[in-house]
């Protein structure tokens, strides 16, 4: 296993441009939750040429849409989500500066090249551990969209939070050579 | 005959939805453990140590296995024998299900096809009835997520096809599907009946404790090539490589139509979650 890199959002070039597919990843600061339902709003805003809720810009957005939180606690079970479903979506928040994306699964090779040429990175979240990774989120704050419920955007406060490398800005693919890897030929 | 007061399903229905969500089974803690043990890939192995102490952390009631609290799938298997009473049978299952998901803090995920307006309760439930010999009630609640359902098919294949199709049909949807699914999976086969009847069969097929061989000893065979071919695939989990994509391959079968040959691949998750109870 490669040594773990500790990264404080909001992200930079520098940032980015050292990161390879497969690197694990902790990251510290705030991130931005939103799926599906929210994406489909921020692009309509974007096209009606309305604000987003947040300005992208060096930012990470978190595929998820957390259980509710248990008293005394500030979120509910938060693993992500599958990322595909946002491929639509991705390339438009990524060259306006969004600097990464947490999901689980593939996303689509128009993604992917966007990741190279505005510098991007798709991280992965382990999926169905959503009590533990919930552990790292300190802070949740419904900021927009809140009608959406589960999928309302959410302004997080995350510690150490554990992600790896996916799609890395220099065409790496953690899914291409891992299962490359590990695949036995019939 | 035997009086039930639907009001008992309700409350049994509410306790199963909290249950499932919160206390990973047995057998699937098992297999994860074992599977951990049997990864060859790094990557693979720090994903199913993650999901292990996830496990043990849902156990102690931090926060659900996992957000994705589920679609709640009820199989009701009823006594010819038993009469329920104090309101519609149907609605109490309702109930129950929108008191678990309240109670126990759990995500509701049920929405409007089109204008995607979550429905609140998390209502309405999947519900399989089926009426069976005596005077008991055996209720499975199998809370199912959307990432592995949508990862999961029904096709119409030819008899020409034959088992040598449905076994390749099987292989190339888990390797399109991926690290979507959340691997390790459990892959649901269900060839038998109609178009409908596939997809319960590959659904009842998640039911079975992982890893537990069909009865019939042709079947079981086909099972475990089914899941040595899928574990060469190299997915590993969470897609990210490695040599445990499957921790298991469960194949239910009926007779078919003799102008069909319907099959069904139902995928969950590594949360593969399900509780019961008679009364």
């Amino acid at each position: 296993m490669s040594e773990v890199i500790r990264l404080t959002t909001p992200l930079t070039d520098e940032d980015i441009l050292k990161l390879k597919a497969g690197d694990n990843v902790l990251i510290t600061g705030v991130i931005y939750t939103g799926r599906d339902a929210a994406h489909k709003r921020m692009i309509e805003a974007l096209e009606k040429g309305e604000e987003l809720p947040f300005d992208v810009k060096g930012q990470v957005i978190y595929y998820v849409g957390p259980s509710p939180a248990r008293p005394g606690r500030p979120v509910g079970a938060a693993g992500p989500t599958t990322s595909y479903r946002m491929n639509p979506y991705a390339p438009k928040l990524i060259a306006l500066g969004l600097k990464g994306m947490i999901g689980k699964g593939k996303m689509s090779d128009e993604v992917k090249e966007c990741c190279q040429k505005y510098k991007a990175v798709y991280f992965g979240a382990v999926g169905g551990c959503g009590a533990l990774l919930s552990q790292r989120i300190k802070k949740a704050e419904v900021i927009a969209y809140e009608d959406l419920g589960p999928e309302a955007v959410r302004r997080l406060e995350v510690e150490d939070f554990p992600v790896i490398v996916v799609y890395d800005a220099h065409g790496g693919d953690l899914e291409e050579m891992g299962v490359k890897q590990y695949r036995v030929e019939e | 005959m035997r009086v039930i007061d639907v009001s008992e399903i309700t409350e049994a229905i509410a306790k199963l939805c909290i249950e499932a969500n919160y206390n990973l089974p047995d057998d699937v803690y098992e297999a994860l453990k074992e599977a951990y043990e049997k990864e060859k890939s790094p990557v693979g192995k720090a994903v199913l140590s993650m999901i292990l102490e996830n496990a043990e952390l849902a156990k102690q009631g931090i926060a659900p296995i996992c957000q994705d609290c589920g679609l709640a799938v009820i199989f009701m298997e009823i006594g010819q024998d038993v009469h329920f009473t104090g309101g519609s049978l149907k609605e109490a299952i309702y109930e129950g299900v929108r008191k678990g998901y309240k109670e126990g803090y759990l995500r509701k995920s049920t929405c409007h096809p089109f204008t995607r307006a979550n429905v609140g309760d998390n209502t309405p439930p999947v519900i399989h009835y089926d009426i069976v010999p005596g005077d008991k009630v055996r209720i499975v609640v199998a809370p199912k997520g959307g990432g592995s359902e949508n990862m999961s098919m029904v096709t119409m294949l030819k008899p020409a096809d034959g088992l040598e199709g449905v076994i390749e049909t099987v292989v190339n949807r888990v390797k399109e599907a991926g690290g979507n699914p959340c691997p390790p999976i459990i892959v649901g086969v269900g060839v038998g009946g109609t178009f409908e009847r596939s997809a319960f069969l590959a659904k009842k097929a998640l039911l079975r404790p992982v890893g537990k061989p069909n009865p019939d000893v042709e079947l079981a065979k086909v099972e475990k090539e089914i899941l040595e071919r899928i574990n060469k695939l190299g997915i590993g989990p969470m897609g990210w490589g490695g040599t445990v994509t499957a921790l298991a391959v469960h194949f239910e079968m009926e007779p078919v139509h003799i102008a069909s040959l319907p099959c069904a691949i139902n995928i969950n998750c590594h949360v593969a979650r399900h509780k019961e109870i008679i009364i």
